[in-house]
């Protein structure tokens, strides 16, 4: 019973003129509390958290520079699963969904390299360094690359959708082996400091902005994809007659 | 199942060496890309030593760039990819076939040519072994993981460059163990470490880049 209401729920929200009209509610609960959350965890960890011993005001990167390097990786693993699920299902939305994602987690990827590199040169004295996770995560920028340049390159939108489904789908078998051969490699950037299950390493004045500044910009980061479905979606449908009938209507 | 992986090994191979010129010229590519290096350096023993493991790995890297444009692509343009995919055969099983082919004909040519290069960058001879286990081990998983990339661009006529960016970044793992088996044979230390993970890479590679690359050509032949 439980069962089939799903379905039921999981074959309405397939269908793209339902899909269409509800992402705009959708995009605006998304919208509205991730602007507030990230707007106030980025004014709190730059002007209410207390400077850090060591690293004095320089810390205070993190804030914009953690939410990037979660998202970086969120991105991508929400593709892969997006992917599967278009490659199992043959669900356009999910193959909607990659291609809309791809760009953004892109751009987190590259704000976190940047962000990062802008704290490493007082910190570690050196823009880069061939640290393991800095490593990993430039090879995550090149993952996503290749999924853009590969839809962009494939000329029927199904075709290349769904080819990168697939490379998502590789890719991100490839990221955990890819991430220890690294440190395997070498290592040199600072152990996990929120992730540890026992009391985190970390003042909480400092680390409520920090989780608010990062389900901020998860949110952000749901509004800005869901927002690129709906143009994906138009261009891809924009000779079938629901569209048609839907810009009739808006004129 | 084990008819039709015999029948297309035998046919690739034969048809990979009824042109062996383009063989030679698999190997050509990997003999000039060595030999022009150390035109670039000081040519001093030590530099050259320290740095063969790069150098061996990427000349190896581009080369199968090169030449995994050409793993399915003969079959694509005369229809017989068509034909596999009408079979009622597992179409994993002939792109592994292909893939085992495709390796005989050009990785196993590196294989056998390294121990030459090597000696000509100075590597000591103490270390030709390992180096030639690495490139055993290593090579195959290359097939392997670009023949997804070489399926998914399928469609598209000219498609290095995209290529490269598709399946470099997944060459990673074996760049890093099979140029850390390469230095450590060098400096004297035991490989067995990286070489055990090209053989753990090698076996997830057999089992599962093959149902990727049946995925992708049927993708691309949409």
């Amino acid at each position: 019973m439980a069962k089939s209401a799903f379905m039921r729920w999981f074959h309405r929200f397939g269908s793209l003129p339902y899909f269409y009209g509800v992402s705009v509610p959708i995009a605006r609960a998304l919208a509205v509390p991730g602007v507030l959350l990230a707007a106030w965890g980025v004014f709190a960890g730059l002007v209410l958290a207390p400077a850090d011993y060591q690293q004095g005001d320089a810390f205070r990167i993190i804030y914009i520079h953690v939410p990037s390097a979660w998202l970086s990786m969120f991105g991508y693993t929400s593709m892969a699963v997006a992917g599967v699920v278009a490659l199992v299902w043959r669900l356009k939305l999910a193959e909607i969904y990659i291609v809309a994602a791809a760009p953004i987690g892109a751009s987190f990827t590259f704000l976190a390299l940047a962000t990062g590199s802008i704290w490493g040169k007082p910190m570690w004295g050196t823009w880069w360094v061939w640290d393991a996770r800095l490593t990993s995560e430039l090879i995550l920028l090149f993952l996503y690359l290749g999924v853009i340049a590969l839809h962009n390159a494939i000329e029927s939108p199904r075709t290349a959708a769904r080819a990168c489904a697939l490379l998502s789908v590789v890719g991100v078998i490839n990221v955990p082996i890819i991430h220890y051969s690294v440190e395997w490699w070498n290592t040199l950037h600072q152990g996990p400091t929120i992730t540890r299950f026992d009391r985190p390493a970390m003042d909480l004045d400092m680390l409520w902005p920090l989780l608010s500044a990062a389900l901020g910009f998860t949110l952000i980061f749901g509004w800005l994809t869901l927002w690129g479905m709906r143009v994906q979606l138009l261009w891809r449908e924009r000779r079938s007659r629901w569209v048609g009938r839907m810009l009739e209507n808006s004129r | 199942m084990l008819g039709v992986f015999w029948a297309v090994l035998r046919r690739d191979l034969l048809l990979a060496f009824r042109q062996r010129g383009v063989l030679v010229h698999h190997l050509l590519f990997f003999v000039l890309v060595v030999a022009l290096f150390p035109l670039g350096t000081r040519a001093e023993g030590a530099i050259l030593v320290a740095v063969s493991p790069a150098l061996i790995w990427m000349a190896v890297l581009l080369a199968a760039l090169l030449s995994l444009q050409r793993l399915f692509r003969p079959d694509y343009e005369d229809g017989t990819l068509e034909q596999y995919l009408l079979s009622p055969e597992p179409l994993a099983v002939i792109a592994l076939a292909k893939v085992t082919a495709y390796w005989i004909a050009s990785g196993l040519i590196f294989v056998v040519a390294s121990p030459l290069l090597v000696l000509l960058l100075g590597v000591p001879a103490h270390a030709v072994g390992v180096i030639m286990l690495s490139l055993l081990l290593g090579t195959p998983t290359l097939g392997l993981v670009g023949g997804i990339g070489t399926a998914l661009t399928l469609s598209l006529p000219r498609a290095g460059l995209l290529l490269s960016l598709l399946i470099f970044p997944l060459y990673v793992p074996v760049l890093i163990f099979g140029a850390g088996a390469m230095q450590a044979a060098i400096i004297g230390l035991p490989a067995a470490g990286a070489l055990y993970l090209l053989g753990a890479l090698l076996a997830l590679g057999v089992t599962a880049a093959p149902w990727a690359i049946a995925a992708a050509l049927k993708i691309s032949l949409e």
